[in-house]
Protein backbone atom coordinates (compact mmCIF):
# COMPACT_ATOMS: atom_id res chain seq x y z
CA UNK A 1 0.00 0.00 0.00
CA UNK A 2 3.16 2.61 1.01
CA UNK A 3 4.66 1.48 -2.34
CA UNK A 4 1.88 1.99 -4.09
CA UNK A 5 1.04 5.41 -2.97
CA UNK A 6 5.22 6.68 -2.87
CA UNK A 7 5.09 5.48 -6.88
CA UNK A 8 1.52 7.64 -7.35
CA UNK A 9 3.35 10.36 -6.18
CA UNK A 10 6.64 9.69 -8.12
CA UNK A 11 4.33 9.36 -11.16
CA UNK A 12 2.21 12.92 -10.14
CA UNK A 13 5.71 14.33 -9.69
CA UNK A 14 7.34 13.37 -12.88
CA UNK A 15 3.58 14.43 -14.45
CA UNK A 16 4.11 18.06 -13.16
CA UNK A 17 8.07 18.21 -14.21
CA UNK A 18 6.89 16.79 -17.71
CA UNK A 19 4.82 20.05 -17.90
CA UNK A 20 7.03 22.58 -16.59
CA UNK A 21 9.77 21.25 -18.76
CA UNK A 22 7.64 21.73 -21.98
CA UNK A 23 6.50 25.35 -20.50
CA UNK A 24 10.42 26.33 -19.87
CA UNK A 25 11.28 24.65 -23.33
CA UNK A 26 8.48 26.76 -24.90
CA UNK A 27 10.14 30.09 -23.71
CA UNK A 28 13.56 29.17 -25.00
CA UNK A 29 12.54 27.85 -28.44
CA UNK A 30 9.99 30.84 -29.22
CA UNK A 31 11.65 31.49 -32.18
CA UNK A 32 11.60 28.45 -33.54
CA UNK A 33 7.74 28.18 -32.34
CA UNK A 34 6.43 31.45 -34.24
CA UNK A 35 6.45 29.28 -37.74
CA UNK A 36 4.49 26.34 -35.71
CA UNK A 37 2.07 28.53 -34.22
CA UNK A 38 1.25 31.23 -37.02
CA UNK A 39 0.14 28.15 -39.34
CA UNK A 40 -1.56 26.60 -36.87
CA UNK A 41 -3.39 30.39 -36.11
CA UNK A 42 -4.42 30.22 -39.96
CA UNK A 43 -5.90 26.37 -39.64
CA UNK A 44 -8.06 27.02 -36.89
CA UNK A 45 -9.27 30.44 -38.66
CA UNK A 46 -10.08 28.86 -41.71
CA UNK A 47 -11.75 25.91 -39.38
CA UNK A 48 -13.57 28.52 -37.92
CA UNK A 49 -14.50 30.49 -40.56
CA UNK A 50 -16.29 27.44 -42.37
CA UNK A 51 -18.21 26.81 -39.21
CA UNK A 52 -19.67 30.67 -38.79
CA UNK A 53 -20.02 30.47 -42.62
CA UNK A 54 -22.19 27.18 -42.76
CA UNK A 55 -24.07 27.84 -40.07
CA UNK A 56 -25.01 31.36 -41.59
CA UNK A 57 -25.88 29.47 -44.57
CA UNK A 58 -28.14 27.16 -42.79
CA UNK A 59 -29.75 29.36 -40.74
CA UNK A 60 -30.50 31.31 -43.98
CA UNK A 61 -31.97 28.28 -45.73
CA UNK A 62 -34.29 27.75 -42.39
CA UNK A 63 -35.24 30.90 -42.30
CA UNK A 64 -36.46 31.72 -46.30
CA UNK A 65 -37.90 28.05 -45.50
CA UNK A 66 -39.97 28.63 -42.51
CA UNK A 67 -41.56 31.61 -44.81
CA UNK A 68 -42.58 29.53 -47.99
CA UNK A 69 -45.86 28.51 -48.27
CA UNK A 70 -47.94 27.42 -50.65
CA UNK A 71 -51.24 29.25 -51.33
CA UNK A 72 -54.22 27.45 -52.45
CA UNK A 73 -57.59 30.19 -53.72
CA UNK A 74 -60.61 28.57 -53.53
CA UNK A 75 -63.67 30.17 -55.74
CA UNK A 76 -66.38 32.07 -53.97
CA UNK A 77 -69.19 29.65 -55.15
CA UNK A 78 -67.92 26.91 -53.14
CA UNK A 79 -69.67 26.23 -49.58
CA UNK A 80 -67.93 26.51 -46.27
CA UNK A 81 -68.30 22.51 -45.60
CA UNK A 82 -66.41 22.11 -49.22
CA UNK A 83 -63.53 24.82 -48.28
CA UNK A 84 -62.87 22.85 -44.81
CA UNK A 85 -63.11 19.35 -46.31
CA UNK A 86 -60.31 20.27 -48.84
CA UNK A 87 -58.30 21.95 -45.84
CA UNK A 88 -58.87 18.50 -43.92
CA UNK A 89 -57.78 16.46 -47.09
CA UNK A 90 -54.51 18.57 -47.48
CA UNK A 91 -53.50 18.42 -43.31
CA UNK A 92 -53.45 14.52 -44.18
CA UNK A 93 -50.72 14.69 -46.80
CA UNK A 94 -47.45 13.24 -45.38
CA UNK A 95 -45.15 16.42 -46.41
CA UNK A 96 -47.71 19.12 -44.91
CA UNK A 97 -45.99 20.16 -41.75
CA UNK A 98 -48.95 22.94 -40.96
CA UNK A 99 -51.98 24.08 -43.12
CA UNK A 100 -54.28 27.20 -42.42
CA UNK A 101 -57.26 28.16 -43.83
CA UNK A 102 -58.30 32.20 -44.46
CA UNK A 103 -61.65 33.20 -45.00
CA UNK A 104 -62.32 35.63 -47.65
CA UNK A 105 -62.60 38.32 -45.09
CA UNK A 106 -59.24 37.07 -43.33
CA UNK A 107 -57.24 36.35 -46.93
CA UNK A 108 -58.37 40.27 -47.52
CA UNK A 109 -57.12 41.37 -44.38
CA UNK A 110 -53.70 39.57 -44.55
CA UNK A 111 -53.42 41.53 -48.49
CA UNK A 112 -54.09 44.47 -46.96
CA UNK A 113 -51.65 43.93 -44.02
CA UNK A 114 -48.73 42.71 -46.88
CA UNK A 115 -49.60 45.35 -49.36
CA UNK A 116 -49.60 48.28 -46.47
CA UNK A 117 -47.39 50.50 -48.30
CA UNK A 118 -49.39 50.99 -51.35
CA UNK A 119 -52.07 52.88 -50.77
CA UNK A 120 -52.87 52.81 -54.80
CA UNK A 121 -53.33 49.24 -54.39
CA UNK A 122 -55.37 49.21 -51.28
CA UNK A 123 -57.82 51.99 -52.40
CA UNK A 124 -58.52 50.00 -55.41
CA UNK A 125 -59.18 46.89 -53.34
CA UNK A 126 -61.30 49.31 -50.93
CA UNK A 127 -63.35 50.22 -53.89
CA UNK A 128 -64.60 46.93 -55.05
CA UNK A 129 -66.21 44.12 -53.36
CA UNK A 130 -63.99 41.99 -51.36
CA UNK A 131 -61.75 40.21 -55.08
CA UNK A 132 -59.44 38.42 -52.70
CA UNK A 133 -60.22 34.48 -52.57
CA UNK A 134 -60.36 31.95 -49.44
CA UNK A 135 -57.10 30.67 -49.03
CA UNK A 136 -55.77 27.88 -47.76
CA UNK A 137 -52.08 28.24 -46.67
CA UNK A 138 -49.84 25.30 -46.73
CA UNK A 139 -46.45 24.93 -45.39
CA UNK A 140 -44.47 21.77 -46.63
CA UNK A 141 -42.05 19.68 -44.79
CA UNK A 142 -39.41 19.38 -47.18
CA UNK A 143 -39.32 22.06 -49.68
CA UNK A 144 -38.41 19.16 -52.17
CA UNK A 145 -40.76 17.09 -52.05
CA UNK A 146 -44.38 19.21 -52.85
CA UNK A 147 -44.90 16.84 -55.37
CA UNK A 148 -47.11 15.17 -53.64
CA UNK A 149 -48.73 18.14 -52.75
CA UNK A 150 -49.13 19.36 -56.52
CA UNK A 151 -50.44 15.99 -57.21
CA UNK A 152 -53.42 16.66 -54.81
CA UNK A 153 -54.06 20.01 -55.83
CA UNK A 154 -53.98 19.24 -59.52
CA UNK A 155 -56.97 16.25 -58.88
CA UNK A 156 -59.73 17.29 -61.51
CA UNK A 157 -62.47 17.17 -58.40
CA UNK A 158 -60.03 19.49 -56.19
CA UNK A 159 -58.97 21.71 -58.95
CA UNK A 160 -62.33 22.23 -59.34
CA UNK A 161 -62.70 23.92 -56.18
CA UNK A 162 -59.86 26.47 -57.09
CA UNK A 163 -60.62 29.83 -58.47
CA UNK A 164 -56.80 30.07 -59.41
CA UNK A 165 -54.11 28.06 -59.96
CA UNK A 166 -51.75 27.68 -56.46
CA UNK A 167 -48.62 29.49 -56.05
CA UNK A 168 -45.46 28.07 -55.28
CA UNK A 169 -43.54 31.08 -54.19
CA UNK A 170 -41.22 29.47 -56.77
CA UNK A 171 -38.20 32.39 -56.57
CA UNK A 172 -37.99 31.59 -53.04
CA UNK A 173 -37.76 27.64 -53.91
CA UNK A 174 -34.83 28.83 -56.79
CA UNK A 175 -33.01 31.07 -53.99
CA UNK A 176 -33.12 28.03 -51.39
CA UNK A 177 -31.59 26.31 -54.28
CA UNK A 178 -28.85 28.59 -54.49
CA UNK A 179 -27.94 28.85 -51.21
CA UNK A 180 -27.92 25.36 -50.18
CA UNK A 181 -25.64 25.05 -53.32
CA UNK A 182 -23.52 27.67 -52.12
CA UNK A 183 -23.37 25.64 -48.55
CA UNK A 184 -22.26 22.93 -49.80
CA UNK A 185 -19.49 24.06 -52.11
CA UNK A 186 -18.77 26.45 -48.83
CA UNK A 187 -18.57 22.96 -46.94
CA UNK A 188 -16.45 20.81 -49.51
CA UNK A 189 -14.18 24.24 -49.14
CA UNK A 190 -14.10 24.45 -45.70
CA UNK A 191 -13.01 20.88 -45.52
CA UNK A 192 -10.60 20.34 -47.76
CA UNK A 193 -8.82 24.03 -46.69
CA UNK A 194 -8.60 23.01 -43.05
CA UNK A 195 -7.12 18.92 -43.80
CA UNK A 196 -4.71 20.82 -46.29
CA UNK A 197 -3.28 23.03 -43.84
CA UNK A 198 -3.70 20.60 -40.96
CA UNK A 199 -1.02 18.19 -42.99
CA UNK A 200 0.87 21.65 -43.38
CA UNK A 201 0.63 22.50 -39.53
CA UNK A 202 1.68 18.55 -38.95
CA UNK A 203 4.78 18.94 -40.92
CA UNK A 204 5.73 22.42 -39.86
CA UNK A 205 5.23 20.92 -36.22
CA UNK A 206 7.51 17.96 -37.34
CA UNK A 207 10.07 20.55 -38.42
CA UNK A 208 9.56 22.28 -35.25
CA UNK A 209 9.84 19.51 -32.79
CA UNK A 210 13.20 18.01 -34.85
CA UNK A 211 14.68 21.19 -34.46
CA UNK A 212 14.16 20.96 -30.82
CA UNK A 213 15.52 17.20 -30.53
CA UNK A 214 18.51 18.27 -32.44
CA UNK A 215 19.22 21.47 -30.25
CA UNK A 216 18.74 18.97 -27.22
CA UNK A 217 20.21 15.95 -28.42
CA UNK A 218 23.19 15.71 -25.65
CA UNK A 219 20.74 16.43 -22.81
CA UNK A 220 18.56 14.03 -24.59
CA UNK A 221 21.46 11.15 -24.76
CA UNK A 222 22.25 12.14 -21.16
CA UNK A 223 18.63 11.96 -19.73
CA UNK A 224 18.24 8.00 -21.54
CA UNK A 225 21.90 6.85 -19.95
CA UNK A 226 20.44 8.08 -16.37
CA UNK A 227 17.49 5.62 -17.12
CA UNK A 228 14.88 8.60 -18.07
CA UNK A 229 11.98 6.94 -19.58
CA UNK A 230 10.58 7.36 -23.29
CA UNK A 231 7.54 9.45 -21.87
CA UNK A 232 9.65 11.43 -19.87
CA UNK A 233 11.81 12.55 -22.31
CA UNK A 234 9.39 12.65 -25.10
CA UNK A 235 6.75 14.54 -22.60
CA UNK A 236 8.13 18.03 -22.58
CA UNK A 237 8.11 17.96 -26.80
CA UNK A 238 4.00 17.17 -26.43
CA UNK A 239 3.25 19.63 -23.80
CA UNK A 240 4.79 22.24 -26.15
CA UNK A 241 3.17 21.15 -28.68
CA UNK A 242 0.14 21.48 -26.40
CA UNK A 243 1.03 25.43 -25.84
CA UNK A 244 1.18 26.05 -29.28
CA UNK A 245 -2.41 24.79 -30.02
CA UNK A 246 -4.24 26.31 -26.86
CA UNK A 247 -2.14 30.05 -28.26
CA UNK A 248 -3.48 29.33 -31.93
CA UNK A 249 -6.95 28.44 -30.58
CA UNK A 250 -7.09 31.78 -28.27
CA UNK A 251 -5.40 33.60 -31.65
CA UNK A 252 -8.11 32.16 -34.05
CA UNK A 253 -10.87 33.20 -31.82
CA UNK A 254 -9.30 36.79 -31.03
CA UNK A 255 -8.87 36.94 -35.20
CA UNK A 256 -12.02 36.07 -35.53
CA UNK A 257 -13.93 38.52 -33.31
CA UNK A 258 -11.68 41.45 -34.12
CA UNK A 259 -13.32 41.10 -37.80
CA UNK A 260 -16.26 41.09 -36.72
CA UNK A 261 -15.75 44.54 -34.23
CA UNK A 262 -14.25 45.72 -37.07
CA UNK A 263 -16.82 45.35 -39.63
CA UNK A 264 -19.83 45.08 -37.36
CA UNK A 265 -21.45 48.41 -38.80
CA UNK A 266 -20.90 47.10 -42.50
CA UNK A 267 -22.45 43.78 -41.43
CA UNK A 268 -25.69 45.18 -39.99
CA UNK A 269 -26.16 47.04 -43.11
CA UNK A 270 -25.42 44.77 -45.62
CA UNK A 271 -27.64 41.75 -46.98
CA UNK A 272 -26.33 40.11 -49.81
CA UNK A 273 -29.89 39.22 -51.06
CA UNK A 274 -31.55 36.72 -48.97
CA UNK A 275 -28.36 35.91 -46.93
CA UNK A 276 -28.15 37.14 -43.20
CA UNK A 277 -24.46 37.99 -43.16
CA UNK A 278 -25.78 39.54 -39.46
CA UNK A 279 -26.56 36.15 -38.32
CA UNK A 280 -22.53 35.23 -38.23
CA UNK A 281 -22.30 38.22 -36.03
CA UNK A 282 -25.07 37.07 -33.71
CA UNK A 283 -24.12 33.02 -33.84
CA UNK A 284 -20.71 33.55 -33.49
CA UNK A 285 -21.31 35.69 -29.44
CA UNK A 286 -23.82 33.33 -28.73
CA UNK A 287 -21.94 29.84 -29.07
CA UNK A 288 -18.42 31.73 -28.51
CA UNK A 289 -17.46 29.71 -25.31
CA UNK A 290 -18.55 26.58 -27.43
CA UNK A 291 -16.30 28.10 -30.18
CA UNK A 292 -13.51 28.31 -28.36
CA UNK A 293 -13.57 25.18 -26.46
CA UNK A 294 -14.01 23.62 -30.05
CA UNK A 295 -10.76 25.96 -30.94
CA UNK A 296 -8.77 24.55 -28.08
CA UNK A 297 -9.13 21.46 -28.54
CA UNK A 298 -8.58 21.00 -32.02
CA UNK A 299 -5.69 23.01 -31.49
CA UNK A 300 -4.62 20.64 -28.21
CA UNK A 301 -5.32 17.71 -31.04
CA UNK A 302 -3.31 18.64 -33.59
CA UNK A 303 -0.21 19.24 -31.58
CA UNK A 304 -0.75 16.39 -29.22
CA UNK A 305 -0.90 13.73 -33.01
CA UNK A 306 1.99 15.49 -34.54
CA UNK A 307 4.23 16.19 -31.96
CA UNK A 308 3.72 12.22 -31.20
CA UNK A 309 4.30 11.53 -34.60
CA UNK A 310 7.43 13.30 -34.60
CA UNK A 311 8.84 12.08 -31.57
CA UNK A 312 8.21 8.61 -32.37
CA UNK A 313 10.09 9.47 -35.92
CA UNK A 314 12.88 11.46 -34.11
CA UNK A 315 13.33 9.96 -31.39
CA UNK A 316 14.69 6.35 -31.48
CA UNK A 317 14.96 4.44 -28.33
CA UNK A 318 16.18 1.30 -29.84
CA UNK A 319 19.10 -0.35 -28.72
CA UNK A 320 21.02 -1.67 -31.61
CA UNK B 1 26.49 -9.41 -9.18
CA UNK B 2 27.74 -8.76 -12.41
CA UNK B 3 28.18 -12.29 -15.02
CA UNK B 4 29.26 -12.41 -18.26
CA UNK B 5 29.23 -15.81 -20.00
CA UNK B 6 30.72 -16.52 -23.20
CA UNK B 7 29.66 -13.04 -24.49
CA UNK B 8 30.95 -11.79 -27.86
CA UNK B 9 29.68 -8.58 -29.63
CA UNK B 10 30.59 -8.13 -33.78
CA UNK B 11 30.14 -4.80 -35.08
CA UNK B 12 31.34 -5.83 -38.97
CA UNK B 13 32.03 -8.90 -39.83
CA UNK B 14 34.92 -8.22 -42.54
CA UNK B 15 36.68 -6.29 -38.91
CA UNK B 16 36.41 -10.15 -36.16
CA UNK B 17 34.57 -9.48 -33.15
CA UNK B 18 34.74 -6.36 -30.58
CA UNK B 19 34.68 -8.84 -27.90
CA UNK B 20 35.28 -12.49 -28.52
CA UNK B 21 33.41 -15.29 -26.21
CA UNK B 22 34.94 -13.40 -22.90
CA UNK B 23 33.49 -14.79 -19.53
CA UNK B 24 33.88 -12.47 -16.39
CA UNK B 25 32.03 -12.93 -12.42
CA UNK B 26 31.94 -10.06 -10.18
CA UNK B 27 31.47 -10.35 -6.79
CA UNK B 28 28.92 -7.63 -5.29
CA UNK B 29 31.02 -5.18 -3.48
CA UNK B 30 34.38 -5.87 -5.31
CA UNK B 31 36.40 -3.08 -6.84
CA UNK B 32 37.23 -4.71 -10.60
CA UNK B 33 39.67 -2.86 -13.11
CA UNK B 34 40.00 -3.40 -16.79
CA UNK B 35 42.49 -2.30 -18.56
CA UNK B 36 43.69 -2.70 -22.05
CA UNK B 37 44.81 -0.90 -25.19
CA UNK B 38 42.76 1.41 -27.38
CA UNK B 39 40.69 -1.04 -29.38
CA UNK B 40 40.83 -4.07 -27.08
CA UNK B 41 37.27 -3.78 -26.55
CA UNK B 42 37.22 -2.10 -22.90
CA UNK B 43 34.25 0.23 -24.10
CA UNK B 44 32.34 -2.23 -26.04
CA UNK B 45 32.54 -4.19 -22.63
CA UNK B 46 31.04 -1.25 -20.63
CA UNK B 47 28.06 -0.20 -23.46
CA UNK B 48 26.85 -3.97 -23.06
CA UNK B 49 26.73 -3.66 -19.61
CA UNK B 50 24.46 -0.37 -19.88
CA UNK B 51 22.85 -1.74 -22.76
CA UNK B 52 23.19 0.96 -25.53
CA UNK B 53 24.47 -2.09 -27.22
CA UNK B 54 23.27 -5.64 -27.06
CA UNK B 55 25.63 -8.84 -27.19
CA UNK B 56 25.76 -10.93 -30.83
CA UNK B 57 26.00 -13.86 -28.98
CA UNK B 58 26.18 -15.20 -25.19
CA UNK B 59 24.17 -14.21 -21.89
CA UNK B 60 24.95 -10.98 -19.51
CA UNK B 61 23.16 -11.02 -15.79
CA UNK B 62 23.63 -7.79 -14.31
CA UNK B 63 21.96 -7.72 -10.56
CA UNK B 64 19.56 -10.80 -11.30
CA UNK B 65 18.45 -8.82 -14.41
CA UNK B 66 19.03 -11.42 -17.40
CA UNK B 67 19.43 -9.17 -20.27
CA UNK B 68 18.41 -11.69 -22.91
CA UNK B 69 14.62 -11.32 -21.30
CA UNK B 70 14.76 -7.42 -20.93
CA UNK B 71 12.48 -5.74 -23.44
CA UNK B 72 13.64 -2.00 -24.46
CA UNK B 73 11.07 -0.33 -22.33
CA UNK B 74 12.54 -1.82 -19.27
CA UNK B 75 16.22 -0.44 -20.36
CA UNK B 76 15.46 2.63 -18.15
CA UNK B 77 14.44 0.65 -15.60
CA UNK B 78 18.15 -1.20 -15.64
CA UNK B 79 20.45 1.90 -15.99
CA UNK B 80 18.30 3.20 -12.72
CA UNK B 81 20.06 0.44 -11.04
CA UNK B 82 23.42 1.63 -12.46
CA UNK B 83 25.72 4.68 -11.97
CA UNK B 84 27.94 5.12 -14.84
CA UNK B 85 30.15 7.44 -14.90
CA UNK B 86 31.94 8.96 -18.43
CA UNK B 87 35.40 10.07 -19.39
CA UNK B 88 34.11 12.98 -20.81
CA UNK B 89 31.75 13.62 -17.51
CA UNK B 90 28.74 14.33 -19.95
CA UNK B 91 27.48 16.92 -17.30
CA UNK B 92 24.71 19.46 -18.62
CA UNK B 93 26.41 23.09 -19.31
CA UNK B 94 23.37 24.95 -18.47
CA UNK B 95 22.96 23.29 -15.20
CA UNK B 96 24.58 23.88 -12.19
CA UNK B 97 25.98 21.67 -10.01
CA UNK B 98 23.49 21.01 -7.67
CA UNK B 99 20.83 21.01 -10.79
CA UNK B 100 22.96 18.65 -12.57
CA UNK B 101 23.22 15.68 -9.54
CA UNK B 102 19.34 16.50 -8.96
CA UNK B 103 18.81 15.79 -12.73
CA UNK B 104 19.19 11.75 -11.99
CA UNK B 105 16.76 12.01 -9.37
CA UNK B 106 14.32 14.56 -10.67
CA UNK B 107 14.18 11.91 -13.94
CA UNK B 108 12.54 9.32 -11.85
CA UNK B 109 10.21 10.98 -10.28
CA UNK B 110 11.44 11.72 -6.34
CA UNK B 111 10.34 15.06 -4.66
CA UNK B 112 11.80 18.56 -4.62
CA UNK B 113 12.13 18.09 -0.99
CA UNK B 114 13.93 15.09 -0.73
CA UNK B 115 16.17 15.94 -3.63
CA UNK B 116 17.00 18.93 -1.33
CA UNK B 117 17.54 16.66 1.28
CA UNK B 118 19.56 14.25 -0.71
CA UNK B 119 22.57 15.98 -2.90
CA UNK B 120 24.16 17.99 -0.42
CA UNK B 121 24.90 14.65 1.38
CA UNK B 122 26.27 13.20 -2.04
CA UNK B 123 27.92 16.71 -2.93
CA UNK B 124 29.73 16.15 0.40
CA UNK B 125 30.76 12.39 -0.46
CA UNK B 126 32.61 13.66 -3.32
CA UNK B 127 34.06 16.56 -1.48
CA UNK B 128 32.07 19.26 -3.63
CA UNK B 129 30.39 20.90 -0.48
CA UNK B 130 29.78 24.40 -1.09
CA UNK B 131 30.25 24.61 -4.63
CA UNK B 132 26.59 23.40 -5.33
CA UNK B 133 25.60 26.69 -7.27
CA UNK B 134 28.58 26.71 -9.82
CA UNK B 135 28.10 25.66 -13.28
CA UNK B 136 30.38 22.88 -15.03
CA UNK B 137 32.32 25.68 -16.93
CA UNK B 138 33.56 27.02 -14.00
CA UNK B 139 35.19 23.95 -12.17
CA UNK B 140 38.05 22.14 -13.21
CA UNK B 141 38.34 18.90 -14.89
CA UNK B 142 38.44 16.58 -11.52
CA UNK B 143 35.63 18.27 -9.83
CA UNK B 144 33.39 18.22 -13.03
CA UNK B 145 34.24 14.25 -13.11
CA UNK B 146 33.18 14.17 -9.36
CA UNK B 147 29.51 15.99 -10.10
CA UNK B 148 29.17 13.04 -12.39
CA UNK B 149 30.27 10.56 -9.97
CA UNK B 150 27.80 11.92 -7.39
CA UNK B 151 25.39 12.31 -10.19
CA UNK B 152 26.26 8.85 -10.74
CA UNK B 153 25.37 7.50 -6.94
CA UNK B 154 22.80 9.83 -5.91
CA UNK B 155 20.46 7.39 -6.53
CA UNK B 156 22.39 4.69 -4.34
CA UNK B 157 23.20 1.96 -7.29
CA UNK B 158 24.27 -0.99 -6.28
CA UNK B 159 26.71 -1.11 -9.26
CA UNK B 160 28.74 2.04 -10.57
CA UNK B 161 30.57 1.64 -13.93
CA UNK B 162 33.25 4.00 -14.39
CA UNK B 163 34.63 4.49 -17.99
CA UNK B 164 38.12 5.82 -17.92
CA UNK B 165 36.81 8.54 -15.62
CA UNK B 166 40.46 9.76 -15.29
CA UNK B 167 41.28 10.03 -18.69
CA UNK B 168 41.02 13.57 -19.21
CA UNK B 169 42.57 14.50 -15.73
CA UNK B 170 46.04 15.86 -14.48
CA UNK B 171 47.42 13.21 -11.98
CA UNK B 172 46.13 15.00 -8.75
CA UNK B 173 43.00 15.47 -10.01
CA UNK B 174 42.59 11.58 -11.21
CA UNK B 175 43.62 10.53 -7.60
CA UNK B 176 41.28 12.79 -6.08
CA UNK B 177 38.72 10.89 -8.48
CA UNK B 178 39.82 7.50 -7.94
CA UNK B 179 40.14 8.12 -3.81
CA UNK B 180 35.99 9.29 -4.19
CA UNK B 181 35.71 5.88 -6.06
CA UNK B 182 37.06 3.71 -3.43
CA UNK B 183 35.52 5.38 -0.65
CA UNK B 184 31.63 4.50 -2.82
CA UNK B 185 33.12 0.96 -2.77
CA UNK B 186 33.76 1.18 1.23
CA UNK B 187 30.00 1.92 1.59
CA UNK B 188 29.24 -1.83 -0.60
CA UNK B 189 29.23 -0.15 -4.12
CA UNK B 190 30.48 -2.77 -6.72
CA UNK B 191 32.60 -0.40 -8.95
CA UNK B 192 33.89 -1.80 -12.16
CA UNK B 193 36.52 0.82 -13.41
CA UNK B 194 38.47 1.26 -16.63
CA UNK B 195 41.59 3.14 -17.41
CA UNK B 196 44.71 3.24 -18.87
CA UNK B 197 46.42 5.46 -15.68
CA UNK B 198 48.96 2.82 -14.85
CA UNK B 199 49.53 4.78 -11.48
CA UNK B 200 46.07 3.78 -10.59
CA UNK B 201 46.07 0.78 -11.01
CA UNK B 202 49.31 0.30 -9.10
CA UNK B 203 48.44 2.11 -6.41
CA UNK B 204 44.70 0.49 -6.06
CA UNK B 205 46.20 -2.96 -5.70
CA UNK B 206 42.47 -4.74 -6.73
CA UNK B 207 41.43 -7.03 -8.91
CA UNK B 208 42.81 -6.26 -12.58
CA UNK B 209 41.42 -7.77 -16.04
CA UNK B 210 43.02 -7.38 -19.07
CA UNK B 211 41.31 -7.58 -22.26
CA UNK B 212 43.43 -8.25 -25.45
CA UNK B 213 41.78 -7.93 -28.98
CA UNK B 214 38.69 -8.27 -27.43
CA UNK B 215 39.60 -11.64 -25.11
CA UNK B 216 40.51 -11.54 -21.50
CA UNK B 217 44.12 -11.63 -21.74
CA UNK B 218 44.15 -12.26 -17.84
CA UNK B 219 42.12 -11.80 -14.46
CA UNK B 220 44.31 -12.05 -11.31
CA UNK B 221 42.91 -10.52 -8.12
CA UNK B 222 45.83 -7.52 -6.02
CA UNK B 223 47.31 -6.95 -9.24
CA UNK B 224 49.35 -4.20 -10.32
CA UNK B 225 49.61 -2.82 -14.41
CA UNK B 226 53.13 -3.84 -14.91
CA UNK B 227 52.59 -7.23 -13.66
CA UNK B 228 49.94 -7.62 -17.13
CA UNK B 229 52.31 -6.60 -19.63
Amino acid sequence: MVKRSVTLQRKWTTFLRIIHTGMVNFIRNTSLAVAAIAVMVVTLTIMLFSIIANQTFSNTVVQITDRIDISVYLKDTNTEEQNLAVVEQIDELPNVKSVRYLTKDQALERYVDQNSGNEALLLAVSQTDNPIPATVLVKPVDLNKIEDIRSFLTKTEIAALQSDEPSYSGDRKEAIDKITGATNVLQRIGITAVAVFTVICALIIFNTIQMAIFNRRDEITIMRLLGAKTSYIRGPFVVESIIYGILAGVLSILIINSAFLATSNALQASSLGLLDINYASVYFSENFFKLLTLQLVAGILIGTVSSVIATRRYLKFKTK
Amino acid sequence: MILLDRVSKTYNRSLGPSLDRISIHVEPKEFVIVVGQSGAGKTTLLRLLTREERPSSGKIIIGGIDYDKLKDKDIPLLRRKIGVVFQDFKLLPNKNVFENVAFALEIVGIGSKEIKHTVPKVLDIVNLKGKEKRMPHELSGGERQRVAIARAIVRQPRILIADEPTGNLDPKHAWDVIKVLEKINRFGTTVLLTTHNVDVVNKLKRRVITLEHGKVASDRANADYEAES
